[in-house]
């Protein structure tokens, strides 16, 4: 610490420079943030899937659907413990950009499937008991400032073409920071009944979510749940639920490979103006540096603080950059509902601080090399 | 480490030195077969004339450079045989150095450029600031303390890099042209200041100076002309 005005003084020298070598580094940052939260938002939810849960959908597309009839057979497979529904409604509330997903459900079931999705008792059983009940994660309920007791009018395009009107009983909250409380879920049995009187699509159920006993051997169910309907109208595939998410995302392509190449070109980039910043400050301190020599400083001083003043430099930017980009992205998903979880994960923020120790440590390296190995009679000539 | 000054040994003690630098395969013999000997409480002035060894031979002396032959002995330490690790830390407890360009840091404030070299010793804060305020007032600066080198005259500078040079109390301080960017003024004013460290605080000083006017206020001048050391002035 008793060094710190002189890292500080040599940081300030060339204020200009500093400003903008500075707001480079922070701007890389920022969109390290931004592209971190959209990666989660895409493939976050792999990591929160359950290892003992599967998804059955249909063998052929997402968008076919499967007999309401398989749930009993399924039930009876060895090693499955519960099973679960649920289909695609593709609802729009009052306009196509407020996207959020609603999805006809068996209540009981359903949260005993997804026990990261928290309904308080009394809201549970109010849904139990209103046919048209409906209930809505925190996200979407603050977003549209929704409370219990509002009528919420949802149009769907692909059901009846009509608009449905739900009841709000109840609004969920995540168990883990990343788990999506935008989703809104609405009984199976009104929808069903709906369909029953327009005569079409009933007993059709979008997917299944089946929870196995042991997840060593989810493997071994899944098999054996494709077998089950093999030759059939509808057959199946059965996969581990992180699997189907990894798949849903795969859609838009390798998201960890694209943002990690995105993110390697840029900060190849700040190495290089980083670098170029601090080797030139070195440069026209020699003399200084070898006054600091010739009045004791070791080698190791002036590697430590020329690789302190880097450090700093890239810590500082890295850390407003980061900040920035916390701000903006603690607004909420910016795409009004495509990526409900987008949000920027701790272990990221963690990843950011110490990707902004190690720019600037490969950064200051070579200059505190430089400086290092100065002949200190030679440096105080060039004073 | 033996006492110079008890035993009468001298302080400094040059001895055979020889020093010889390498332009591709070219070689320049800067000194030749060098003794010197610098007792404890002397102002040696070193003259001669540009390219004579001068500041090669302080540098010997300062620990800041190595002999191709012969020994550097500062009070009872070779000085020649010590690692560059080892050097740094002889040079942080031993040397002063005042530069003729005044080498101050120009981020760092006056007082913060005396505080320099304490920065390396075990001192507390305060430790270190009452050091720098003693310094600096034996320097006439005490009301200078928190101005930067560019808000300063040349003269005010180089007793600022006094300052920096006695402010750890070192056994030995190495003055190269400390007068040669000044007026005759400030120079005077320089030399004053070095003259009274000298006798009324016992410092040892050894200063290279081109200036007959500088070297007589010295209690011993020296002369260097090709390499090798006498008494009196080259003609």
């Amino acid at each position: 610490m008793k060094f710190a005005h002189l890292i500080w003084g040599n940081l300030m020298r060339k204020k200009l420079r500093t400003s903008l070598t500075l707001l480079t580094i922070l701007v890389a940052f920022v969109l390290f943030g931004m592209l971190c939260a959209i990666k989660q938002a895409l493939i976050g939810s792999v990591a929160l899937a359950g290892a003992d849960r599967l998804i059955v959908r249909h063998k052929v597309s997402i968008i076919q659907l499967l007999p309401i009839s398989y749930q009993a057979r399924m039930a009876r497979i060895p090693g499955v413990a519960l099973v679960a529904h649920q289909t695609w409604f593709g609802g729009i509330y009052q306009d196509p950009k407020n996207f959020f997903m609603q999805n006809p459900v068996v209540p009981e079931e359903y949260m005993a499937m997804f026990p990261e999705f928290l309904l308080p008792p009394d809201q549970m059983k109010a849904w139990q008991q209103t046919r048209t009940g409906a209930i809505v994660g925190r996200n979407t309920a603050e977003r549209f400032h929704w409370k219990i007791g509002d009528k919420i009018p949802i149009t769907s395009p692909i059901w009846m073409r009509k608009t449905w009107e739900f009841d709000l009983v109840g609004i969920f909250d995540g168990r883990d920071k990343g788990t999506d409380t935008t989703p809104m879920f609405f009984r199976y049995d009104y929808f069903d009944e709906v369909r029953q009187t327009q005569n079409w699509g009933q007993g059709l159920v979008g997917w299944y979510t089946i929870r196995v006993k042991d997840p060593a051997k989810a493997a071994e169910v899944a098999k054996l749940v494709d077998q089950e309907f093999e030759n059939s109208s509808a057959e199946t595939k059965t996969e581990p639920e992180g699997a189907f998410i990894q798949a849903w995302a795969n859609q838009i392509g390798n998201i960890a490979l694209i943002v990690a190449s995105i993110l390697a070109a840029v900060f190849f980039t700040i190495l290089l103006v980083t670098g170029s910043t601090m080797s030139q400050a070195v440069r026209e301190r020699i003399g200084e540096l070898g006054v600091l020599k010739a009045i004791g400083f070791t080698n190791g001083q002036l590697l430590g603080l020329v690789l302190a003043e880097s450090c700093l430099l890239t810590l500082l930017g890295g850390s407003i950059g980061l900040g920035v980009a916390w701000l903006i992205i603690s607004r909420g998903d910016p795409t009004g509902g495509l990526l409900p979880m987008f949000h920027l994960a701790t272990s990221d923020l963690v990843v950011g601080a110490g990707l902004s120790v190690a720019l600037g440590v490969l950064t200051g390296i070579f200059p505190a090399l430089q400086a290092m190995r100065l002949r200190v009679a030679e440096a105080l000539r060039r004073m | 480490m033996s006492n110079p000054t008890n035993s009468g040994e001298p302080l400094v003690r040059v001895d055979g030195v020889e020093k010889v630098f390498h332009r591709g395969a070219e070689e320049i013999h800067i000194l030749a077969q060098l003794h010197l000997e610098v007792p404890a409480g002397e102002f040696l002035a070193l003259m001669g004339p540009s390219g004579s060894g001068k500041s090669t031979l302080l540098n010997l002396i300062g620990g800041l450079d190595r002999p191709t032959k012969g020994t550097v002995t500062i009070a009872g330490e070779r000085v020649d045989q010590l690692s560059d690790r080892q050097l740094a830390a002889w040079r942080a407890r031993h040397i002063g150095f005042v530069f003729q360009l005044y080498n101050l840091m120009p981020v760092l404030t006056a007082e913060r450029n005396v505080e320099l070299p304490l920065l390396l010793t075990h001192l507390s804060r305060a430790e270190r600031k009452k050091h720098v305020e003693t310094a600096l007032a034996m320097v006439g600066l005490s009301h200078r303390a928190k101005h930067f080198p560019r808000t300063l005259s040349g003269g005010e500078q180089q007793r600022v890099g006094i300052a920096r040079g006695i402010v750890t109390d070192p056994t030995l301080l190495l003055c190269d042209e400390p007068t040669g960017d000044l007026d005759r003024k400030a120079g005077d004013e320089i030399l004053n200041l070095l003259q009274a460290l000298n006798r009324e605080h016992g410092k040892t000083i050894i200063m290279v100076t081109h200036d007959p006017h500088a070297s007589a206020r010295a209690s011993r001048t020296v002369y260097l002309n090709k390499g090798q050391l006498s008494n009196v002035p080259v003609a």
